[in-house]
């Protein structure tokens, strides 16, 4: 039996049906990770003792049949940005290069509460910031569809394309798991904020990130979505349990009684040069597959989408600032062998543990904070923030969700020379989600040039069932993708 | 914004990092092209509208006062750079902030 | 020329609440170091601050308790700088909306005068971890403890409306008075619960403007924030009258054996910290129903307690400064008045006598004590009905004080009841005159003052148990027979 391939529910019911034990699953898994991953530099950290273990208990739980969960005995990544207590967990950073966290974020807690088996630490860009995995300390990921590409911002998309793993958690701020869903031909959720605690997520950008699911198919994301999603008293912004965050997870088609699906296409977001005509094409055809099954177009305009990435840009570097101060080799992490004095500890500790794009952020977010700019650019960019939430309320009156590209293109080479600014418009697609709190699903809509390119489909907190409709309309309609070269 | 390299050097003294010259002024060539795009912020139709201080319409959001178990010891330490005698160790300070 | 002084006050108070402000760790002083943290208050990846409920109510409470008004909506910012106590290297404090603004405190100087000290505002915040020294020279390093880190505490800003060190400490005391008594702090200011940096300047008489400020920092006794502002007073008012201000605002520190005040560094133009909203923490929106139930439940303040002392109990203005200033003592004596029906002074005399003595020598407090306030009115009450005497009811107070069992079980356990017996007494009373014939026979010859001795005698021979009232009016009738 081929494990690699199967679907969450396939694998689950072989553990139920004991055609297969969580160890030998897990095993299995382990065994394509030592093989695939020297290659694909998907993984930071691989927990291969601790994962065995994890299975037994799933194999003892399975055998008891008791609190046996869809998610018993399966395999997960968890991005190295998540905190997995026992599990060192890196950022990707030279910073926190032997962190060993003494607890677990609140979405790791709740795998393992559900019998998932964490299996290893996925590479991401330096605490995330990045949309290539180019600044990870531990080196760049590849795309399984093609080792000379990026694999977007996130190396889970690209272990559970290439079938090391049949699912993963990561993190986005700005569309890193979105794009990297869109790269690798996989799905990925960024839930709508305060959906998925925070709480265990090394912040990056407090106010605009999620940690959310990535599968090979729709089914299996709603069903990872389900388990990471609910309250969390850990977390003051994560939504009470009444409110949107935990509605939205079943997957649900248009209310009853309703035309249909209305699926609104922003002019902004087809407009500009810099999106290929072959993207172009392929989401086009996306949002004609949807019509085509009882659904609507509908013709938006969003015209704050130009100033949208600029506040974003603006905010992440802001946060990101704040966020990596803490960083200072006093009572974790790398300390600098040249630390004779206090101020040398930080100076020396923090400019030999980071790497150039947080050095970059936190630069920016360090101006923009400053007193003489923090009207100009950190209070505009807040007010733009302001105009972009209603621009996007006021959409969503006229549609039920909103229908765009990924990226403007396919992946590009790995390790390619582009200016930071270039990589921060990587995120022109995605960033309004994050600015707006908005659930934004990324899935694949075709290959150009045979590597993938995804489609973005955005709603309301509370609305992610209908992502999640939409979302297996398309699949269905344009099957899944598998990179050729991880097929057995 | 031009970001001069003077600028971008003491930005990096405030943030605790050093920065040798051509960092230096790659990073002011990089953040000025940067700035010169998220500038636009400074542009955009905003007038009359409120800063997004917090995206989720939440407020008192509290815990009670109950204490909770803290770390163990060990483990409030483990990952500490240098330790001693149940503290974390750092070279000297020498006077209070 | 006459020179005026100029002093503001920025104290820093710690709550006292169960958990820390921003996570369940024990918010307690003097754990072994390092011991009440979690990924929380070590600014450990991906942990996130819920705020303390109560750490709020508490900082409402004395911006109430301080005549402050309650921001309607208030919220918590990040305060950005560097330093090893700091694990996140931001403080979660507040900037532009604190919880409580306005208000003031009013004091009496020592020249008698009533004067109105305005709070600028109150806000709520961290604490930081706590820095320890260790060796010497070159080879001296640091040791940190975050058992602090993360302790709830405001921090109170007056306006600089103080005009002299006296009044300074003044105020001070009386904000400790007002924080210990509305119960959210201990303000102890040797554990550093109660700290104060205080702002000075000096300027001619009369002038608007101000003198060029000196900040003097971490004064740890009410003698040290006088004395250095004493001297700093005295130093700037020197410089002044020499013709040469001071140049520029320096921060300062308090040199406790010297006596005097040193240079620590030039005040830097108002450090940028980089201030902004902290992105984890919803705002606060405070309704008013919730100020009024917190409103409610503040109590008779020290001030309120003494005039009332004095209007309804007939008490002196002594006594009532005395036993108003402490909120435990107070509601030892309101309760021990409430179930006794005699004189409040006799109650006032007790508690600030005998009971304050034994507080003292034990190190209690009045609720840590065995006393209960209907042990004590019990014992009045049977003073006053001649079941005891005065004499006796200290024995017994003494008993009651460190048993704690009630008056009457101690009288009847040690038979200490008074003798009020009339023959029982004529038979000592005969006894003692046969006994002392000198003493008889001077009285007799108009030496009064023998009556004392023999009533001594008396009492002596009855263990202190006779009524001396009964006592003298028997000896006399036997004397003059
Ligand atoms: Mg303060
Ligand atoms: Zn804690």
């Amino acid at each position: 039996m081929e494990l690699s391939t199967l679907s969450l529910k396939e694998l689950s019911d072989a553990l139920r049906e004991k055609t297969v034990s969580a160890r030998e699953l897990t095993g299995a898994f382990l065994e394509r990770i030592n093989r695939f991953n020297p290659e694909l530099n998907a993984f930071v950290t691989v927990a291969e003792e601790e994962a065995l273990a994890a299975a037994d208990e799933a194999d003892r739980r399975l055998a008891r049949g008791e609190g046996v969960t869809p998610l018993t005995g399966i395999p997960v990544a968890v991005a190295d940005t998540i905190c997995t207590k026992g599990i060192k967990t890196t950022c990707a950073s030279r910073i926190l290069e032997n962190f060993i966290p003494p607890y677990d974020a609140t979405a790791v807690s709740r795998l393992k509460e559900a019998g998932a088996v964490i299996i290893a630490k996925t590479n991401t860009d330096e605490f995330g910031a990045g949309t290539t995995t180019g600044y990870s300390a531990f080196g760049p990921a590849r795309n399984p569809w093609d080792k000379d590409r990026e694999p977007g911002g996130d190396g889970g998309a690209a272990a559970v394309a290439a079938g090391l793993v049949p699912l993963a958690v990561s993190f986005d701020s700005g569309g890193s798991l979105r794009r990297a869903a869109a790269f690798c031909g996989v799905t990925g959720l960024k839930p709508a904020y305060g959906s998925v605690s925070r709480y265990g997520l090394a912040a990056l950008a407090p106010s605009l990130e999620q940690i959310g699911p990535l599968a090979r198919q729709v089914d299996d994301l709603a069903l990872l979505y389900q388990v990471l999603a609910g309250p969390d008293p850990l977390d003051a912004t994560s939504l009470p349990a009444a409110g949107p965050g935990r509605d939205g997870a079943e997957v649900t088609g248009p209310a009853a009684g309703s035309k249909g699906l209305r699926i609104g296409l922003p002019r902004e977001y087809f407009a500009g040069e810099q999106l290929q005509a072959a993207v172009k094409e392929r989401v086009l055809a996306a949002a004609g597959i949807l019509a085509e099954k009882g659904g609507e177009q509908v013709d938006l305009t969003l015209p704050s989408t130009g100033y949208a990435l600029a506040a974003h840009i603006l905010l992440a570097a802001a946060e990101a600032s704040s966020s990596l101060a803490r960083y200072d080799g006093v009572r974790y992490g790398y300390r600098s062998p040249e630390a004779t004095d206090i101020d040398l500890l930080y100076k020396k500790t923090r400019t030999e543990g980071f790497g150039s794009e947080a050095k970059r952020r936190i630069l920016l977010g360090t101006l923009v904070l400053s007193a003489e700019c923090y009207n100009d650019y950190y209070l505009n960019a807040q007010k733009v923030r302001a105009l972009v939430i209603r621009e996007f309320k006021e959409a969503f009156t006229k549609c039920d969700l909103i229908l765009t590209p990924v990226t403007p293109g396919a992946p590009g080479r790995a390790g390619g020379e582009r200016s930071p600014l270039l990589q921060y418009q990587d995120e022109y697609y995605t960033a309004g989600a994050n600015l707006a709190g908005l659930a934004g699903l990324s899935l694949p809509c075709g290959l150009v040039d045979g590597l993938p390119v995804g489609v973005q489909l955005l709603a309301p907190a509370g609305r992610e069932g209908l992502l999640f409709w939409a979302a297996r309309i398309l699949e269905e309609a344009t099957g899944r993708l598998s990179p050729p070269s991880f097929q057995e | 914004m031009n970001l001069e390299k003077e600028k971008v050097k003491h930005l990096a003294e405030l943030a605790r990092l050093e920065l040798g010259e051509e960092e230096a002024a790659e990073f002011s060539r990089q953040l000025s092209e940067v700035l010169a795009y998220a500038g636009k912020v400074r542009e955009a139709p905003v007038a009359g509208m409120e800063p997004v201080i917090h995206l989720l319409s939440l407020a008192n959001v509290f815990r009670e006062d109950e204490v909770e178990p803290s770390l163990p010891r060990e483990e409030a330490l483990a990952n500490a750079p240098h330790r001693e005698e149940g503290f974390f160790r750092v070279p000297r300070i020498l006077e209070e902030n | 020329m006459n020179y005026e002084t100029v002093i503001g006050l920025e104290v820093h108070v710690e709550l006292k609440t169960e958990a820390k402000v921003f996570c369940g760790c024990a918010a307690r002083f003097g754990a072994e170091p390092n011991t009440h943290v979690c990924p929380g208050c070590l600014g450990m990846p991906g942990a996130l601050p819920v705020l303390n409920k109560r750490a709020v109510e508490y900082c409402i409470k004395a911006g109430l308790a301080l005549n402050c008004r309650i921001a309607p909506f208030s919220r918590f910012d990040r305060k950005q700088y560097f330093y090893p106590d700091l694990p996140h290297a931001y403080q979660i404090s507040q900037d532009d909306l604190p919880l409580c603004a306005g208000g003031g405190l009013k004091i009496v100087n020592p020249a008698g005068e009533e004067r109105l000290v305005r709070i600028n505002r109150i806000h709520l915040e961290e604490e930081a971890g706590r820095t320890y020294h260790s060796g010497t020279g070159t080879a001296g390093y640091s040791l940190l403890d975050f058992n602090r880190s993360g302790l709830p505490l405001i921090e109170i800003v007056t306006e600089p409306d103080l005009r002299s060190p006296e009044e300074a400490r003044i105020f001070l005391e009386k904000l400790q008075e007002i924080l210990r008594y509305i119960e959210v702090s201990d303000c102890k200011m040797e554990e550093g619960s109660f700290r104060c940096d205080a702002n000075i300047s000096v300027r001619p008489a009369g002038s608007r403007e101000f003198g060029r400020r000196m900040e003097i920092k971490n004064l740890n006794s009410f003698k040290a924030i006088q004395a250095a502002l004493a001297y700093e007073e005295n130093r700037l008012g020197s410089l002044l009258a020499a013709g040469t201000p001071p140049e520029q605002e320096e921060s300062r520190g308090w040199d406790e054996t010297r006596g005097m005040t040193f240079f620590m560094r030039p005040k830097e133009k108002a450090t940028d910290y980089r201030y902004f909203p902290d992105p984890d923490l919803p705002p606060l929106v405070i309704a008013e129903e919730w100020v009024e139930a917190i409103r409610a439940g503040l109590p008779e303040l020290p001030e309120e307690k003494k005039n009332r002392y004095v209007k309804e109990y007939g008490l002196p203005v002594q006594d009532a400064d005395l036993l108003g200033s402490f909120r435990e003592t107070a509601e030892f004596f309101e309760a021990t008045l409430r179930c006794y029906s005699g004189e409040p002074k006799t109650v006032a005399n007790w508690v600030m006598g005998d009971f304050a003595r034994l507080l003292n020598l034990e190190k209690l407090t009045p609720a840590q004590s065995k006393l209960k306030p209907e042990a004590l009115a019990a014992m009045l009450q049977m003073i006053d009905d001649g079941q005891i005497s005065g004499k006796i009811a200290k024995t017994v107070f003494e008993e009651m004080f460190y048993s704690g069992k009630s008056p009457r079980e101690i009288v009847a356990e040690k038979g200490l009841a008074q003798i009020s017996d009339e023959n029982q007494l004529t038979a000592v009373v005969r006894e003692i005159l046969a006994k002392h014939p000198g003493p008889v026979a001077d009285y007799r010859a108009g030496k009064t003052k023998a009556l004392g001795f023999l009533v001594g005698q008396v009492m002596k021979e009855t263990k202190g148990q006779a009524n001396p009232g009964l006592v003298n009016k028997l000896l006399r009738e036997e004397l003059d027979k």
